[in-house]
């Protein structure tokens, strides 16, 4: 399933990286903590949290995760969203909690794990 | 670059490379990697009747005319068409066949089939071995796919063949070769944190190391980076040496220290304040990720003075 496919079928928002959202996605990993997403994310995983401070792009970036799914109504701001479109890595929002956003995915097939 | 004179525009040619590999396989390929083998053929007593029938079931434009295994000629759409326009279609299409054949040999490079189709506007050149036997048919369609075929395959051993850890260097040979990358840390600045990381990886990429190596390397310098950035007084810097077979990375800083280094390298430890951990960071894993991705890791530390990080991955 790409990501496009989630936004949509999640009703997500696009808040940067909308040309990048035909990468198939290999799983998925929540937390708020970056040293986990760090350990445990895997490449083209999508990455659902509520931070939406700028490092969450260098995170997302370094692991060559699919993207990040943004909770709890959180927007990033203008610089974060602009680097994010510099890097090329697709945020999408919702107001949502990341439990059920998780549970969600994980209905759409979506898995996580190794 | 190339600039168009009379208008002073620059006309830069994007992917140059691309071009040149193409023109290499013109020069190197021969007909007979690209050629069709199945050759749908035709005798000279055949009515053009029957020429009609086995042009539309082939779905070819043009078949070689044979007498037994000798090539005698050459008869196309073209030429059915004038026979229809003449009524003419039971005679037997020897009478309309063209008689001097342009072939090409199996063993000459795709450039001369190239040549011969731009200068004399053929459909299809039959292909003969140097005894004259037929033994394919080329069309440009076949050049086409031969030359896409063959880019797919040098692309994919390329591919390969850069993922192999002696390629960072190999034509950079000497007695003891090292690229040393060093970078700055500003302290709490999270807005650029991240950074020397994603640069080095970028440049591991660059020279071609192993994806899930870049990995380990990204993930230990992040870590390192974010260590700096968080915990320092004034910063620190992160300075990479990238020799044939490793990598180490050295991060350190003029202070404050860590007065228990064994407790600090416990997992879930952190002594990240509270605006920091509401970032996200300070989960107290940074020196066991780093650890985890490491072959070697050392870290010293001196209250007062400073501390200095080793981390060594193998290539």
């Amino acid at each position: 399933m790409t990501l496009r496919e989630l936004a949509s079928k999640l009703s997500l928002s696009v808040q940067a990286g909308a040309d990048k959202l035909d990468r198939e996605v290999s799983g998925g990993y929540a937390s708020d903590l970056l040293s986990c997403v760090m350990a445990r994310a895997r490449k083209g995983n999508v990455w659902v949290t509520l931070q939406c401070h700028v490092n969450v792009v260098a995170v997302a970036s370094l692991l060559e995760l699919a993207g990040i799914i943004i909770t709890e109504g959180a927007i990033p701001d203008a610089a974060t969203l602009a680097k994010a479109s510099d890097e090329g890595v697709p945020i999408l929002t919702t107001s949502k909690t990341t439990f059920v956003v998780v549970g969600e995915l994980t209905g759409l097939g979506v898995r996580g794990g190794e | 670059m190339v600039t168009d004179g009379q208008e002073g525009k620059d006309t830069t040619t994007e992917q140059p490379l691309e071009v040149t590999k193409l023109q290499e396989l013109v020069y190197e390929l021969k007909i007979e990697e690209v050629m069709t083998k199945k050759v749908v053929t035709v005798s000279p007593d055949d009515t053009m009747r029957h020429l009609k029938d086995v042009l539309r079931m082939s779905r070819v434009s043009g078949a070689p005319v044979m007498r037994g295994s000798e090539l005698v000629g050459i008869i196309t759409i073209e030429d059915l068409i004038k026979a229809l326009e003449a009524g003419d279609i039971d005679a037997p299409l020897g009478q309309r066949m063209t008689i001097n054949v342009l072939t090409v040999f199996a063993d000459e490079t795709v450039i001369q089939a190239v040549n011969t189709f731009g200068r004399l506007g053929f459909g299809r050149l039959p292909v003969v071995k140097r005894d004259g036997k037929l033994v394919g048919i080329l069309t440009q369609g076949d050049i086409a796919r031969g030359l896409l075929r063959q880019l797919e395959i040098d692309y994919h051993e390329e591919e390969i063949h850069s993922y192999r850890a002696s390629h960072i260097f190999e034509d950079i040979v000497s007695d003891q070769t090292g690229l040393i990358l060093r970078y700055n840390v500003r302290p709490h600045d999270f807005s650029h944190c991240g950074e020397a990381a994603s640069k080095l990886k970028r440049a591991l990429q660059r020279l071609g190391a192993k994806p899930n190596i870049v990995r380990r390397i990204a993930v230990a310098s992040y870590e390192a980076e974010t260590n700096l950035a968080i915990h320092t007084t004034n910063g620190g810097q992160i300075t990479a040496e990238i020799q044939p077979e490793k990598i180490r990375i050295v991060a350190v800083d003029q202070g404050p220290g860590i007065p228990d280094v064994e407790q600090a390298l416990q997992p879930g430890f952190s002594t990240a304040p509270d605006w920091i951990r509401e970032l996200g960071f300070g989960a107290g894993m940074g020196l066991s990720n780093i650890k985890a991705c490491a072959d070697e890791m050392s870290l010293e530390s001196k209250p007062g003075t400073g501390t200095r990080l080793q981390i060594v991955i193998r290539l």
